[in-house]
């Protein structure tokens, strides 16, 4: 198949790559060197690899498996993956509250849940434990059993609305 | 109102501590939450082959032709290595050993199967090419011609005469036999003889990170190998393998993507050593997610047996237990997984009379090997069951039963070991239970039932292995604090927990402490992470060599206060003197007055498990562990008497941990265990059909998602008398055994039937509730 050039703006970088149109999201992600975009299984199964994907004039990003992506299918759109979020120093409140709350274990799934949490409190600041338990339905952790991980949504949730509530 | 109530706990002697026992945010956390944590299959380099291995697609055959030309010349390819080109290379599948153990004669597996085959998946050739597409093209271009052989898929039928023979001279690759006590005069006591027969099947680790790992060689001749794998000690096995010295072997070990046992016996690290020593260029070699399935090891089938005499009053007179378990083709750990199984297949009961009979059996089936609990979980299933079939005869009530027979401090185990340690199984039990609270009321066809068990379960490696480990600790110039271990983290806070008891020993915050870990060249090996054993042995040869360096810092500060040592402490990177705290000295200070004086701020220092020779071969008697764990497990269940659906309406987890040294970290591996293990009761389910695994995605080997379970109450208690650092004993492994028992316990009370074989499926449930009404 012959290679194409694609547009990936990934965390506001914009990289200009060819690639066959079979080459998933993920595979060019890791190519590029986001390698904090895991690959679990390849098939959507296990919601490792997710990432934000904002489609031009959508109002807000949703959270995708990118190994059920076509990497041609983001050209143009913003693409946010865990690194993207925070760092170390300044680390999102999601990512304080996940290495916290003991929500981080072999830590191989935790990029995947930081991305789908992100989505989650992106459309729904407030979320009960149910819906907590919904938005993560797709992401398995095989270490903590989950309990800590709604946990530490449910602390950044709060966190980022008193945030909010002290911004305004 | 719970059913039961707990007793207020024996009294404990815990020394309030400033670090130890604190929910710290773990040293590994925050890079895994932002994703600069480099795993395995993240590491690329200039230059860099791609690998795949071409398997068998017969569990039983012989190759009659093997040709790899045509994957050979296609472009791009750089190298194809099949068995010959490897001089047959083979691996020790024994327990990966430090001290030179004597390796089992027949353990070997060949590295590349050359003419047979014996399960499905067998590595056959390597393909090393310039992408990694051009490597799966090459693999379409290998070219075998199998002849099948007859092959054998159930070890009973295995060890029939006539069956067919996986490896000469015969199938059983394991046998232990336990004599203990009058078995015949106990049984002539019993008022009454219980028998029955469970059954376990495989279970699939699933870890998140399949096996990955980059090989080069480096500019000495070094084979460096960059692998997620448990045992850094490989670079042995894998240097006899590839034909090269030990020394030129070396392995970094990297954040492993969670691990259970599955990354225990060599995973990629051999076929990157080939390559990368044949193509002289770095190679990767990641797994798809199919091939991990297909190519790691599975926790063990068993058929467990028990006959169990007892008194009226609910005393276990005599026992006897029959064991067998599918090691698969190739032995791996399979003996070792069944004298776990022996020795604690009569669980935390008192059995003064006792014969076992254990066989581990060779099939064409997928390979077993080590799974977080180690043929604990098999065993547990199986008593704790009998337990509850036991109490039911008598009526009596299941906990009122096992206070009879739990085993006490000073009591023995099945092998004659004498327990030394807290034996918390009726506190344990109660507190779980009384943290379910009241049963859910049935609602029409639902039916709840609640149900608890007890295990003990073993931390620390057998004691004929000589198990040993080393650690480094030193105190920098700024007062910061270095700890250089060979542990491999698999994500249950191994090496956070070294850094926390050297914070505590040297008086810094935790962030003041930095490890380097898992590399054979740089750091000290510390031994396998695995038999829950990383805390115990690690975390006291940290605790020995912290210790160490905290001796000199005193003294130093001794002679310039002029105060003895008792009356110096160390803490927020200070020495101070506790009668008077504002004397003090900033640790960075204390730091370069040491180094002016040439006294040394480190400390290199080995802590030695307990030696003993084996066990009696002929009676299995003798210590076997170091110490043991002990707990209880604890559900609640609602049953579709309809559908057969069985829906976990409540869990509680309740476990002596002896200390917590990082209470987020300890319950973090007991609520995840449990959940393991509660997918090991209810839903994972491998299909293998005639050796050929039909469920090898995750979408067809269901493994618990956040929607299929409740959130387990985590009751950690902390008796403080276990043989690691502080009193902790280890909880990685016990945290998963009890659960599926418990879980077999509730349906049991909620349907009024008992189901012998996991896991519990709704047609297992339908066909107990159909058999109860015949």
């Amino acid at each position: 198949m012959k290679p194409e050039v694609v547009s990936l703006n990934v965390n506001g970088c914009v990289h200009h790559v060819a690639l066959a149109p079979n080459v998933t999201l993920l595979t060019a992600l890791r190519d590029l060197g986001y390698t904090d975009v895991k690959c679990g299984c390849e098939k959507g199964d296990c919601g490792a690899c997710a990432v934000l994907l904002k489609m031009p004039g959508a109002e807000r990003a949703e959270a995708v498996n990118s190994c059920l992506v076509l990497a041609w299918q983001a050209d143009g759109a913003g693409i946010t993956t865990v690194a993207g979020l925070g760092t170390a120093e300044r680390p999102h409140p999601l990512q304080a509250a996940f290495a916290d709350a003991g929500a981080i274990q072999c830590g191989y799934c935790s990029p995947g849940f930081i991305i789908a949490a992100k989505a989650l409190l992106d459309r729904n600041p407030h979320p009960s434990e149910r819906e907590i338990r919904e938005a993560i339905e797709g992401n398995l952790c095989r270490c903590t059993g989950y309990g800590h991980i709604i946990e530490a949504i449910q602390i950044a949730a709060d966190k980022l609305s008193a945030e909010k509530g002290g911004a305004q | 109102m719970s059913r039961y109530t707990a007793k207020p706990l024996p009294p404990t002697n815990l020394p309030e501590l400033r670090q130890i026992g604190k929910p710290l945010r773990r040293v590994d956390a925050m890079g895994k939450a932002v994703g600069s944590t480099v795993y395995a299959g993240d590491f690329s380099m200039h230059r860099m082959l791609h690998a795949k291995v071409f398997r068998s697609t017969q569990a039983s055959a012989l190759i009659k032709r093997l040709d790899a030309s045509k994957a050979r010349a296609l472009p791009g390819v750089v190298c194809v290595l099949t068995a010959a080109d490897v001089a047959h290379a083979k691996l020790t599948s024994d327990m990966p050993g430090q001290t030179g153990q004597k390796q089992r004669t027949g353990s070997d597996v060949p590295v590349l199967a050359y003419e047979r085959v014996r399960f499905y998946g067998e590595p056959i050739a390597l393909i090393a090419a310039e992408t990694l597409e051009i490597a799966e093209r090459a693999m379409r271009l290998m070219d075998v011609d199998y002849e099948p052989l007859p092959g054998v898929y159930d070890p009973l039928e295995a060890m029939k005469p006539g069956a067919p023979v996986v490896t000469p001279p015969d199938n059983i690759v394991g046998r232990w036999k336990i004599r203990k006590g009058n078995v015949d005069a106990g049984f002539a006591e019993a008022d009454l003889v219980i028998e029955n027969s469970f059954r376990v099947p495989h279970q699939e680790h699933a870890y998140l990170e399949p096996e990955a790992g980059v090989a080069w060689i480096d500019e000495r001749g070094v084979i460096t190998i960059r692998v997620s794998t448990q045992v850094v000690e490989h670079f042995r096995s894998i240097a006899r393998a590839v034909g090269v010295a030990q020394n030129k072997i070396r392995i970094q070990g990297t954040m492993v993507g969670g691990g259970f046992g599955g990354k225990e016996d060599v995973t990629v690290e051999i076929y990157l050593a080939l390559l990368a020593k044949h193509t002289n260029r770095p190679v990767r070699l990641v797994y798809t997610r199919e091939e991990s399935i297909f190519g790691h090891s599975k926790r063990h089938p068993y058929v467990i047996k028990h006959r169990t005499g007892v008194k009226k009053s609910g005393r276990i007179t005599a026992a006897e237990i029959e064991i067998i378990s599918d090691s698969g083709a190739y032995p791996y750990l399979s003996p070792y997984v069944l004298l776990y199984t022996a020795v604690m297949s009569t669980g935390p009961y008192r059995v003064d009379n006792l014969r076992v009979n254990a066989a581990a059996v060779a099939t064409n089936n997928p390979y077993t090997s080590a799974f977080r609990g180690f043929g604990g979980p098999q065993a547990c299933f199986a008593y704790e069951q009998q337990m509850d079939a036991i109490a039911a005869r008598l009526r009596m009530d299941p906990l009122e039963l096992r206070k009879v027979n739990y085993v006490r401090t000073g009591d023995t185990t099945a092998t004659g070991q004498t327990i030394q340690t807290a034996a918390w199984l009726e506190e344990t039990a109660t507190r779980a239970m009384e943290a379910l609270g009241e049963k859910t009321p049935d609602h029409g066809a639902i039916k709840v039932g609640q149900g608890f068990s007890s295990y003990f379960q073993s931390y620390g490696r057998i004691m004929w292995l000589h198990d040993t480990s080393q650690s480094w600790v030193g105190v920098e110039m700024d007062g910061t604090v270095t700890v250089r271990a060979g542990v491999p983290d698999l994500g249950a806070g191994q090496a956070n927990s070294l850094c926390q008891i050297a914070a505590e020993v040297l008086g810094v915050p935790l962030e003041r402490v930095s490890i380097y870990c898992t590399d054979s060249a740089i750091t000290p090996l510390s031994g396998t992470s695995t038999a829950t054993r990383q805390l115990y042995m690690s975390g006291n040869a940290t605790l020995m060599a912290a210790t160490n360096v905290r001796k000199v810092l005193l003294e130093r500060v001794s002679r310039q206060f002029e105060e003895v040592v008792d009356n110096l402490d160390l803490a927020e990177s200070r020495a101070f003197v506790k009668s008077n705290p504002s004397r003090f000295m900033e640790l960075a200070d204390l730091a370069k007055v040491c180094a002016a004086d040439g006294a040394q701020l480190t400390s290199l220092a080995m802590f030695k498990a307990p030696f003993h020779d084996p066990i009696d071969p002929e009676t299995g008697q003798g210590p076997v562990f170091p110490d043991f764990t002990f707990g209880s497990y604890a559900v609640e269940v609602a049953v579709d008497t309809g559908t057969g659906q069985i829906t976990v309406l409540k869990a509680a987890a309740s476990h002596d941990v002896g200390r917590a040294i990082n209470r987020a970290a300890v319950e973090g591996q007991i609520a995840g265990g449990g959940v393991q293990g509660l997918g090991y009761a209810l839903m994972e389910d491998l299909i293998v059909k005639d050796g050929v695994i039909l469920t090898p995605s995750l979408s067809e080997y269901l493994i618990p998602t956040c929607m299929d379970f409740p959130t387990t109450k985590v009751i950690a208690l902390e008796s403080g008398t276990g043989v690691g650092p502080f009193g902790a004993k280890g909880i990685g492994e016990p945290s998963l055994t009890p659960a599926a028992p418990a879980v077999a316990s509730a349906v049991a009370d909620a349907i009024g039937v008992r189901i012998h074989e996991l896991p519990l499926t709704a047609g297992r449930v339908l066909a107990a509730i159909d058999g109860l009404k015949k």
